[in-house]
Order: C-alpha cells, then structure tokens, then sequence
C-alpha cells in the first residue's frame, strides 16, 4: 500500500521547496488497522506461518535430513516426539515437514487463486458499470449463469476430462472466485461514476481507459482488498475439499485436504496424523477471516482513528 | 487569453438548447415503458468575450443541466451550441449505441471548463492535489517534467494556496480549499470559458465571499468569460453583467443584472428578489414579499401554457393554454410572460 502512495510522486526529484507531505487515506487505514489487536497478531500469525512454509521444509531437511516424500516403513506411524514434534505418518515421513509443504500448497493455491479471481473481477465489473446499458446487462447475465451453475460439478466433469493437475485447480477455483469480485466492484462503479470528480476527469479530456484505471479501480481498491482476504481462507477451504475428495492435489505431493484425508483415515488409532494438519489449516483459515475483518473495519472512512 | 476569433462576435451563441432525460417509468424487463423529462426545454442566449452571465433558479429548474449541455457533457438533444463560431453541437460521432466526443471537441476541453458545485465530491480522494492538478496537463501534453511541477505550484499560488501543499490529500483540506483545488484544476488548461456550477453553495457563508472574491479577480486577470450558476439571486448579482432566470427548463427573464434588481418584469423573478432579505431590520418587517406558494411542477409531467402559471400569482385563462415566447421589452431585456407589455 505504501508503494501506490509512492508511485503517484514517483519522478519527481530534487525540490526547491520543503513540501508538506500529506496522509493518505491507506496511511489512515493502516493507523487504525494497528489498533485492531486482534487483526494485528492474525497478521503477525500469518507472517509466521507463512515464513514457516517457505524456509521450514528446506531447513528441516539440511538439520535433520526429512523430507517430505522419502519413504521408511521402518519408522512406521510414530506419536509426536522430541525428534518429530508432530509424529510420523503411516510410511514414516515426518508429518511437520509434510504439513508445511502442504500449508505452503494451500497457502499459494489460496493467494494464487484469490489474486487472479480480484484481478479478473475488478476489471470485469468495472468495465461492465463503467460502460453500461446494454454491455452491462450482458456482461453481468454471463456472470448470473457462472454463478447458476453447481461449480462443484463443473470441477469434477473438468477433472474427469482434463485430468488432476495444479494448474486445472487454479483454473476451477478462480473461474468461480471472480464472480463476487466482480459484482461487488459493478455495485462501487456504479456510484462512483456518478460523482463529479468523474464528470471533471472527463471535461479534462481524459480518456475512458483513463477514467477506469486511474480514478474507478483505485476507489474500488478498499472493498476489492477486502473481498480478496476474505476469498484466500475460502479458497483455501474449498482446495482442501477438493483435495479431500481425491481431485485436488494430488500424492505424493502433500496439501492441507489431502493430508487431513489420510489422518480421518486412522484418526482413531494414529490421532496425531489428523489433529495436526486440522490444527495448523484451522488457525491458518481464523487468521486469516479474522485479517480480512480487520483490514474491512480499518478501510471504513467512518471509523476514525 | 484568448486570441482567436473575432473580438466583436459572441464567444458563445445558445440557441432552442434542449435536453431531454429518458427515464422508465414502470419498471419491467419486458415493457420499453419509458418517459422523457425536459430537463431543459428551449433555452437561447449568447454571451460576449469576457462576459459573465449569472443564471439563476430553483434546484430542479434545469440551470445545471444548460450548464452542462453547454459543455457539451452531456448531449442536448435539440438545438445548436456554438462556440467561437464552431458549432460544437455537432462535434459528436456515434460509437456504437452511445454518443462520444470527436477529436474537435476533445481539444475544445482546452478552452472550456467546469467549476463543481461540491467540492468534496469533485476531486478524487486517493489522489494527492499534485496528481489531481497535473491530468489535464498530462491529457494534453501541456508541459512535462520539472515545468508540469513548476505550472502546479504557479496553479496553486494563482488561487491563493501554499505551493507546498501539492503532495497532500484532498481530505486533509477544508472546503474552501478543496474548491480552490478545484478552480485551479479548470484552469490548468488556460480556458477562456468556464461554467462555475454553483461554486459556493456547498460552503460557508464566511468563505463563500472569499471564493467569490477569487472567482472575480481571476476573471478580471484572466480575461474569462464566465457562465455562473447559481440558486440565488443575492449571491450573484454582484459579479454578474447579465443575469438570466430559469424556471421549470425555460429562462423568463434575461437582463443586465441591476434591471433584473431595480424592474424586474416576470412574476417569478420578483418572487426570487423578495426573497432576499435586506439588512435592515425596519425596511425588512415593512416591505411588501411576494410568496409563492407550493412546489414547481415536475418536468416529466410540466403544466401546459407557460410553465409557471401553476404558482403564478397574477396568472389568467391565457397563461394556462398558451405558451408565453420571450419578448424584448426594453434593450437587452427579455422576458417570457403574457402580462408584460
């Protein structure tokens, strides 16, 4: 967000007068975001398990040698130990290396999915309300008929003929993601291109392009923000159901669905196979709604700081 | 400013300007029910190179409408607008099923601009004062790099605002200064005809005189000829040559502002002037006030005859059937009523 605030002075260099800087409106939301302790260590959370997702197998890997497909059967399911925090699953794999390459599988898929949903939405609905009339109605009857249609069904039929594969996933997930970007973005435009900072941008002479990009999507970006944090947590939900299922992602590779999978499997006799990955996706899926609650209330003008 | 054209021409040449809103009036997918208001029915005046003409009336006349259709900002759908003997009406190609601007009156942006009526809804809040300020120098290729920064802050001094503040927000301004934003924006380009759309009705009265002050000296420096909107008389009297008042889409009266003050002929307009209080507690319990009573009638339903008869203090069996025209009564004095001989 800093970076938007940048770009608009970018260029410009060496003043010959002191100029008073001036606070935007995202400086605003991230004074009263810092206020929101709840928001503020789901975002300290997030950051950890984040990073641990990343560096944590790599590490794991040079200290002790796991990984996160190697099979032993001689170390067998194993109860969490000092030497494996979280046990070890049915073919001997260490299950904290397994559960956070499957959290970073998630974790991706989610943003993966959530980013390419915000982005064909935002620019879906703005240009539909932007244009209007007869365009508008078309454009958003396309997106009633998406939204008719039982997605689930959709993905098995494309699994079915196209084959299990990541990026098929990524596809699914975001046809269906962008729907309510879109929608929630037509009802911004919609009023926003009836104030008069538009009518002004128009008699300056700028063009339509300009008018989207430059003054629509930018006043949009609170509620698109918004609707983005909240998407991650259900995209992550709904690929881990996928995965559950067997469509999703599939083994050796490990993801949050499919490792939750195996452990309902033999939950009753191997309990740490199920609580583990469960109990990182669960705290994962709270940070997160609990960061998309709090950046909404932060980019809510009315609350001030 | 201006340096093209004839001096003794009229920069602007209005005439039978009308728009008329499409509105549905049932709403249902399958009907094409649909009713047209008149938002602006018929309005003709012209305007001379440094003039400024006031035009006066109640919200929902249609004094913002002509203001905007003048602009060619929203398409009139009768009638001629020509500017500098262009006749801008015209500048207008079909793009599909809408109406868009051609080149000509892409470029005519640089000689006419607007001033917003509010200025919290008129500037673009996640912009800094400096981005809001150089886009009509970036649309038209104006000046670029150290001197686009150099004509910002000539801009800001010139509407009397602290160059320095070019970095900061709109929402960290008061009104007054965002409307200064706001003029300095419409001038950016070197205009010489700006439509000021009730530039001081969104403000305090304490600032409304400095913006006002502001508007005049810039007009006298700047040579602009300038259309000023406004929903009372008293506010523009005082900075206007020529006033015209607007009823239900229509002008009644058109006249040098102190005719308009001292004899004004149009039952309406000397509703409007006993409507401003004199200050002078004596004077004021005293004198005579003519007080309409009721609503003005919708535009999408207007009365038949001359618009006003409905509210009319003096109205006749004529009023309500025949149209009244617009008569010169005296030089440069018009008006639109059955009763004025």
């Amino acid at each position: 967000m800093k970076s938007l605030q940048q770009e608009t002075v970018a260029g410009t260099k060496s003043d010959e007068i002191d100029l008073i800087a001036g606070t935007s409106l995202w400086h605003d939301a991230w004074k009263r975001l810092r206020k929101n302790n709840m928001a503020l260590s789901s975002g300290v959370i997030m950051v950890c398990l984040g990073v641990a997702c990343l560096c944590g197998p790599a590490l794991l890997g040079i200290m002790w040698g796991y990984d996160a497909h190697t099979q032993n059967l001689a170390y067998g399911p194993q109860p969490p130990s000092l030497q494996h925090p979280f046990g070890t699953d049915f073919y001997g794999r260490d299950l904290l290396v397994r559960v956070l390459t499957g959290a970073r599988v998630s974790l991706s898929v989610g943003v993966l999915a959530a980013l390419v949903a915000a982005s064909i939405g935002t620019i879906y609905g703005a240009v539909s309300s932007y244009n209007g009339g007869l365009v508008d109605s078309f454009m958003m009857r396309i997106v009633d008929i998406l939204y008719a249609l039982p997605y689930m069904f959709l993905v098995i039929i494309l699994v079915t003929i196209l084959g299990k594969s990541l990026l098929l996933l990524f596809l699914a997930l975001g046809a269906v993601g962008w729907l309510l970007t879109a929608r929630v973005v037509r009802g911004q435009v919609m009023s926003l291109k009836e104030q008069d900072f538009i009518l002004a941008a128009r008699s300056l002479g700028t063009t339509s392009r300009g008018i989207i990009f430059r003054h629509l999507i930018p006043n949009t970006l609170g509620p698109v923000i918004v609707t983005f944090t909240l998407t991650v947590p259900s995209m992550i939900l709904q690929e881990a159901f996928l995965s559950f299922l067997g469509l999703g992602v599939q083994p050796p590779q490990p993801s949050l669905g499919s490792l939750i999978n195996d452990g309902a499997n033999q939950m009753l006799v191997f309990w740490w196979t199920l609580v583990f990955p469960g109990g990182i996706m669960a705290i994962m899926l709270f940070a997160l709604n609990f960061l998309g609650d709090g950046i909404r209330d932060a980019l809510d003008p009315r609350m001030k700081i | 400013m201006n340096t093209t054209g004839k001096p003794d021409t009229p920069l602007l040449d209005v005439s039978d300007l009308a728009v008329e809103f499409r509105v549905p009036s049932r709403g249902s997918v399958f009907s094409e029910d649909s009713k047209d208001i008149k938002a602006v029915d018929g309005v003709s005046f012209s305007m001379a190179r440094g003039e400024t003409l006031g035009l006066v009336g109640e919200s929902g006349c249609g004094k913002s409408t002509t203001g905007r259709a003048v602009l060619q900002l929203v398409r009139p759908t009768r009638g001629h607008v020509v500017f500098d003997e262009e006749p801008i009406h015209e500048f207008w190609r079909k793009k599909g099923q809408k109406w868009v601007w051609d080149h000509r009156l892409l470029d005519l942006r640089r000689r006419m601009q607007m001033i917003f009526q509010d200025p919290f809804a008129s500037l673009n809040p996640r912009m800094t004062v400096e981005t809001i300020l150089s886009e009509p120098l970036r649309n038209f290729d104006v000046v670029q790099g150290t001197q686009r920064r150099e004509k910002i802050q000539h801009l800001l001094m010139t509407v009397g605002m602290d160059p320095r503040c070019m970095r900061r927000y709109p929402h960290e301004f008061s009104g007054g200064q965002r409307q200064r934003i706001g003029i300095a924006r419409a001038l950016a380009l070197g205009p010489d005809f700006i439509v000021a759309d009730e530039p001081i009705s969104a403000l305090d009265v304490s600032i409304q005189a400095q913006i006002m002050n502001l508007l005049s000296e810039l007009r006298e420096k700047l040579g602009l000829t300038l259309l000023f909107i406004a929903h009372d008389l008293a506010a523009i009297r005082h900075v206007s040559d020529r006033i015209a008042v607007m009823y239900l889409g229509r002008i009644v009266e058109l006249a040098d502002a102190q005719t308009i003050v001292d004899r004004p002929q149009h039952p309406y307009t000397q509703a409007l002037l006993s409507a401003v209080p004199i200050p002078d507690p004596t004077r004021e319990q005293s004198r005579q006030r003519t007080v309409l009573s009721g609503e003005m009638p919708s535009p999408i339903n207007p009365p038949s005859g001359c618009p006003f008869h409905t509210r009319c203090p003096f109205s006749e069996d004529r009023c309500r059937t025949e149209v009244p025209r617009m008569r010169t009564i005296d030089t440069g004095h018009q008006v639109a009523c059955h009763l004025v001989e």
